[in-house]
């Protein structure tokens, strides 16, 4: 009896420990392994010894996964009042550890997490390697560029990597790669989500504004491509060529050029955040302004919060002292699906998670309101997507009336029957 | 033998209710003249999450009677055993508040850690059991000493709460650890864990104690659990006709003393699941409100209040012949709703 309250206590005191040393060090960029590894040698046994948890030994995974970022230089915008912040992406990834963290507590599995950041214009040549040396699932924050390279190297042909913020379509589709899977969505799901609210809207009429960067043209693009798929009007299409400083002469420069056949909304493809928001406001008619600015399709944005969002919300900003942006919650998307391939699948290899993931078990909540699941064709996370502006949400796509066989999310993006990606098999 | 069709029960009230139903409720005014004084079918109280008030519905008018404020975005309601006092999870407001239902006032606080969401009073009347959202732990608390007599760590936004009916299982779900945490009240030890489908909201004990449902609002799914091994003995499924599936949401569970039935909302799909508790298979569905999620019975089982969060208001149901009689508008959000006499 003494013993069972002797060794009672001692998990009691282990549990706390591993929680202070689990919670604690998540704020600062420690290597993941050690709190790892000292709640292994604490905890793990002493809960063992009490059987307080029914522990199997095919259920103690040790799940390794890496964050291999690129940094980009920073392009110069016109208003510095929205820095992107240093560890965009990685503070999510670090609250889907801490999350799956609580839950292996509770199962005898540990999470790791390795950071590798490369500073802009490095060579990545050493951190791929690196990154596919230490783990076999990689989250990789990068240019579609560089997260080929990384899936192209052969060694790379047994690790499972996850896209958690570039939304370039091609990677979905001619330059799918069987290793690697989407949690961020693309641009083609978020051109579709805008144009099926505006169409629910019979707002079918558009112009077209973008800007001249890479980025801007893809996004361009897409709404194109999603105005024919819904049956939308683009009856101007331009350029925003400006380079006269827009924070003192948008007044005078944006009606004029905003002028044109009359429209039911203006739609901006400003990635950067640019020019984009002097544009409200200060259009020829009275037109909503929709796209990169105003009312914006988002992976996530501050303003979700139904379906316990708020809770996710909170729980970001506490830990990372700041608002969530859409690559956090791409990483931390990633990190759960790697969560419950743990927990659920019991495995933390890069073939069986694939597996798993891919397969109809597999489902995640995501705060967005629906169960979200992976594209057997290309592997890219379907989600809703939220319609937001800074305030608060106009809707969430899929809107109700647009109909599929299989699953209402893909009437967003590129579906099966399209085809185009071969190499995910 | 020559039968003639019966009115459709609808057309039936239409044409008699305008005359009949003046008279019983002026009869049954005069008796229930004072609040507090509910002589008849008792009343329900409605957590209103957005307009942090209470909504007191009376069970013989079916009507408002009285609308008390409270704390900051109230969602979890119990009565006291003796149902003279009644306790309010005012989650903003960090507070479990004590309230005097006669006269609507706040009595005092309990502690109740951070962001308390919902809770479960043991049989003992004693210890109130609160999932603290925000701070993955369960409290409980003391009622009579006013203090916390234990801090449970459990998986990530614990939501559900229930005791077992011989008091010696708590059970607390985490909504994105996707658990259901069964802890032993003696020891305030979580002894088992189990996992449950996405996003577990509510978890309910069958009265005879031998079987614990647990709700998964995003997997659309209730896993029913055997006590005494904590295997999964079945897991229920829904299709609401012309409802998508991802808009079918299990919240709330309500069970017959019998064991016969329980009552299941569905969420978004706006429709209350009939299961038959002993063979898990879904016999009816019943269209209330918007967003059901919590449900109340009368002690005689004849009526189910549902609380509909989108809508704003509660709906009836007749449960002999499992049909919503009334809908009664009620305040922003309702969340949840208790019974007193």
């Amino acid at each position: 009896m003494r013993a069972m309250l002797y060794l009672r206590s001692l998990a009691r005191a282990a549990r706390r420990v591993s929680v202070a040393l689990i919670w604690a060090p998540v704020r600062a960029p420690v290597r993941a392994p050690v709190r790892a590894l000292v709640w292994a040698l604490i905890g793990a046994p002493a809960l063992a010894l009490l059987g307080a948890m029914p522990l199997h030994a095919a259920d103690q995974v040790a799940v390794e996964a890496v964050w291999l970022e690129f940094r980009q230089a920073p392009r110069p915008t016109l208003s510095n009042l929205d820095p992107v912040p240093q560890d965009d992406g990685l503070a999510g990834a670090r609250l889907g550890l801490a999350d799956n963290a609580v839950t292996g507590r509770f199962l005898g599995q540990d999470h790791a997490l390795t950071e590798i950041i490369v500073p802009a214009g490095a060579d990545p040549g050493p951190a791929m390697a690196q990154a596919v040396r230490t783990a076999p699932l990689i989250l990789v924050k990068g240019t579609a560029r560089e997260i080929l390279a990384l899936a192209d190297l052969p060694e790379a042909a047994d690790v499972l990597i996850f896209n958690v913020a570039a939304q370039d379509v091609e990677l979905r589709l001619g330059e799918c790669r069987a290793n690697l899977v989407h949690t961020a969505p693309s641009r083609a799901m978020l051109a579709d989500a805008l144009a099926q609210f505006l169409m629910k809207k019979r707002w079918s009429d558009w112009m077209l504004i973008a800007g001249v960067h890479e980025g801007d043209q893809a996004y361009a693009a897409a709404i194109r491509a999603a105005a024919t798929k819904f049956g939308a009007r683009i009856r101007t299409d331009k350029i925003w060529a400006f380079d006269a400083d827009m924070r003192r002469s948008a007044a005078t420069e944006t009606p004029a050029f905003t002028q044109g056949p009359d429209v039911d909304v203006i739609v901006v493809a400003d990635e950067l955040g640019d020019w984009a928001r002097y544009v409200l406001y200060n259009t020829w008619d009275p037109r909503p302004v929709v796209g990169t600015e105003g009312l914006s399709p988002r992976g996530w944005a501050p303003s979700v919060e139904a379906w316990g969002a708020a809770q996710l919300q909170g729980r970001f900003r506490d830990l990372a002292g700041r608002a969530m942006t859409e690559a956090d919650y791409g990483a931390w998307a990633a990190m759960r699906s790697i969560g419950e391939a743990a927990t659920r699948a019991k495995t933390a290899r890069a073939g069986p998670v694939r597996a798993y993931l891919l397969s109809p078990e597999f489902e995640l909540g995501g705060f967005k309101g629906r169960k979200m699941t992976y594209r057997p064709w290309n592997g890219q996370l379907r989600q809703p997507i939220p319609l937001a502006h800074p305030r608060a949400l106009a809707g969430q796509a899929p809107f109700e009336g647009y109909l599929h066989r299989v699953n209402e999310m893909d009437t967003l993006g590129h579906d099966e029957p399209e085809g185009g990606c071969d190499a995910f098999r | 033998m020559i039968r003639l069709p019966r009115l459709p029960r609808r057309l039936a009230c239409r044409l008699a209710c305008p005359l009949v139903r003046p008279l019983a409720v002026a009869a049954l005014m005069t008796l229930a003249a004072l609040p507090g004084h509910a002589a008849g079918k008792g009343e329900i109280w409605v957590t209103n999450e957005k307009d942090d008030t209470l909504s007191v519905i009376s069970v013989d008018t079916l009507e408002v009677i009285r609308t008390i404020p409270v704390g900051e975005r109230p969602r979890g309601i119990v009565f006291s055993r003796d149902h003279k006092q009644l306790y309010v999870c005012a989650s903003d407001s960090d507070a479990v508040q004590v309230i005097d239902p006669d006269s609507g006032e706040v009595l005092h606080n309990l502690p109740s850690g951070e962001d308390p969401e919902q809770f479960a009073l043991h049989p003992n009347g004693r210890y109130l059991y609160i999932a603290n959202e925000d701070d993955a732990i369960a409290t409980v608390v003391d009622i009579e000493t006013r203090s916390v007599i234990a801090q449970i760590p459990v998986g990530i936004e614990p939501e559900g709460m229930a005791i077992s009916p011989d008091g010696t299982i708590a059970i607390v779900t985490s909504e994105t650890t996707n658990m259901a945490h069964w802890i032993d009240v003696e020891s305030h030890e979580i002894f088992a864990n189990t996992l449950v489908d996405q996003r577990p909201r509510d978890a309910a004990f069958s009265h005879d104690g031998s079987q614990l449902w647990v709700s998964a609002e995003i997997g659309g799914t209730v896993t029913v659990f055997d006590v005494k091994t904590q295997a999964e003995i079945g897991k229920i499924r829904f299709a609401v006709k012309g409802v998508h599936a991802d808009r079918v949401q299990p919240v709330g569970i309500r069970m017959t003393k019998d064991g016969a039935r329980a009552f299941i909302g569905l969420g978004p799909s706006n429709h209350v699941a009939v299961v038959n508790a002993r063979t898990f298979e879904v016999e009816e569905y019943i269209l209330v409100g918007r967003r059901v999620w919590h449900m109340e019975m009368t002690p005689d089982e004849s009526l189910l209040f549902t609380t509909n969060g989108l809508s704003g208001d509660v709906t009836v149901v007749d449960l002999a012949s499992l049909e919503p009689i009334k809908t009664i508008k009620v305040g922003r959000f309702p969340w949840g709703a208790a019974w007193r006499p």
